[in-house]
């Protein structure tokens, strides 16, 4: 009652989102080797889909639509695996009992991992664009935005899925069980018009869907198109819609 | 410059009790944990809460710091119910465990909880170097928080909770594992802070901790046996130390139980 209307009137303080965003990242730092990870992960995965594929025609084809989708499930991870900690090792807590708001802290999460997803699709664009000779028809502009919000859509998701592991151990165990069917109804398997109705349907609600929809126009030539926009939009409202998910989740008081 | 600006509500009225609870019900998992405690706590007096482990003493703490659910009854802190948002800034709490980022360095720890409490810039730093004081951290501050003995581990949880020098200290079983010298000097630190006004709240399961405390509130499976200073439950019980009180007590209250 008091602490719901509380939240709901308090206003995201700019101050304590960006001592979180500071906090998360200083986290970040002090670990290397998981930020060493995280960006090299999602490029060294593309140069050995260039190795695989070995034929510049489908490169160009498929490239971007995984340029999307490492950086989410890396992110989906990350996020997952880090708010799970933040709940069993009590710091959660500390801070709920702390005149911190929901949304200061989910917001700082967001900032700091998009902060990282920038720098994760700047590499594995670079290294794409340069080393294995992907060519877009268009602006690389599309691609770089459509990938960091496919990554900050990874992020909420994890952030979102955390809330019902447990253990460290459950919040890694969603990322096959929430991200990979995503991965076999997103169209890159097979294409989702020849799905039969029911996949189609699930492909329709999955939010991956949108991520390589966009990517497919991307590499098709409609640079921002309609589609690409519409595409865009659905994904950001999945993002802000897992968000508000993880603050409802997120409960300051315990039953 | 003469005074410090009262902005919390405690110190205005530091006669009034810090808690003051009326038939407070918790329960979780449908299980009873508290079980209808009616109780005051005392401002500016350490409160010991003692009780066998598994009895409800973090869950009424983690009542009183706001994240718990109440299922019935009232309790209010510092006037005010508790989980009222205006109270965030007033209790320090720290938990068993201590939550603190392990992955983070001491100054890196106080310098975001002391943002969350609302520290600006120049009172952060004062707030900061005098936690590390007065609980002996100094020249850990640049280490990370995960290199740290238990002992450091435990200060460092303690730290956090002192940072926003709050009206009530919760502190749940913060000497537990210590060293006696350590156990020692944190007792002295927590009556140094009763007598500038702080409240404290201090639970332990260890009996010998009870007789360094103001006020005893004695609990077992959900309830009180007894609220009263040490002197006084040692009268009303004729025992010759609070341990065997605490089992006189105990046995008292069996046959009443369902």
């Amino acid at each position: 009652m008091t602490a719901a209307t509380a939240t709901a009137a308090a206003p995201v303080r700019w101050a304590l989102t960006w001592a979180t965003a500071r906090r998360v990242l200083a986290q970040l730092r002090h670990d290397p080797r998981t930020i060493t990870m995280m960006i090299a992960v999602p490029a060294v995965l593309m140069i050995l889909l260039r190795y695989v594929l070995n034929n510049p025609v489908a490169l160009n084809r498929f490239a971007p639509e995984f340029i999307g989708i490492f950086p989410l499930v890396v992110m989906f991870i990350v996020a997952a695996v880090t708010t799970q900690r933040e709940r069993a090792r009590g710091t959660l807590e500390r801070l709920m009992a702390m005149p911190l708001g929901k949304l200061d802290l989910l917001l700082g999460y967001a900032i700091a991992f998009g902060l990282v997803a920038c720098a994760q699709v700047g590499v594995v664009l670079a290294i794409s664009l340069t080393w294995l000779g992907v060519q877009l028809p268009g602006s690389v502009a599309p691609l770089a935005v459509v990938a960091v919000l496919d990554a900050l859509l990874g992020m909420s998701l994890g952030l979102f899925a955390s809330a019902f592991a447990r253990t460290e151990f459950q919040a890694v165990q969603f990322m096959p069980a929430f991200v990979l069917p995503q991965v076999l109804l997103c169209g890159i398997v097979v294409a989702r018009d020849q799905m039969t109705p029911v996949l189609r349907w699930l492909s329709d609600v999955l939010p991956m869907s949108y991520a390589v929809d966009a990517m497919q126009h991307i590499s098709t030539g409609a640079a921002w198109s309609s589609p690409v926009n519409t595409d865009i939009g659905v994904i950001i409202g999945f993002t802000v819609g897992a968000l508000i998910g993880g603050a409802l989740t997120l409960r300051r008081r315990t039953r | 410059m003469a005074g410090v600006a009262v902005t919390s509500p405690g110190l205005s009225r530091l006669a009034d009790p810090v808690v003051a609870a009326n038939g407070l019900v918790v329960r979780r998992g449908g299980q009873v944990i508290l079980d209808g405690l009616t109780f005051t706590i005392a401002s500016g007096r350490v409160t010991g809460l003692l009780g066998p482990s598994g009895c409800g003493k973090t869950t009424l703490m983690r009542t009183l710091v706001g994240v718990q659910m109440v299922a019935a009854g009232e309790v209010k802190l510092l006037g005010r119910p508790t989980g009222d948002p205006r109270l965030r800034h007033c209790v320090g709490y720290a938990t068993q465990d201590p939550a603190v980022y392990t992955d983070l360095t001491l100054a890196e720890n106080l310098r975001y909880f002391g943002t969350v409490l609302g520290l600006a810039r120049p009172r952060l730093a004062d707030a900061a170097a005098r936690t590390v004081a007065e609980l002996s951290l100094g020249g850990l501050e640049d280490r990370l928080v995960g290199t740290f003995s238990g002992g450091q581990l435990a200060r460092a949880g303690l730290a956090v909770a002192l940072l926003g020098q709050p009206d009530l200290l919760v502190l749940d079983e913060p000497t537990v594992g210590l060293d006696p010298v350590l156990r020692r000097d944190l007792w002295a630190m927590f009556h140094r802070l009763a007598a500038a006004g702080t409240s404290l709240l201090v639970s332990s399961h260890v009996m010998d901790e009870a007789a360094r405390c103001d006020d005893l509130l004695f609990m077992r499976q959900g309830r009180f046996l007894a609220m009263a200073t040490p002197p006084e439950i040692l009268a009303r019980t004729g025992a010759a130390d609070l341990e065997s009180a605490f089992l006189t007590l105990a046995s008292r209250s069996e046959p009443a139980r369902p």
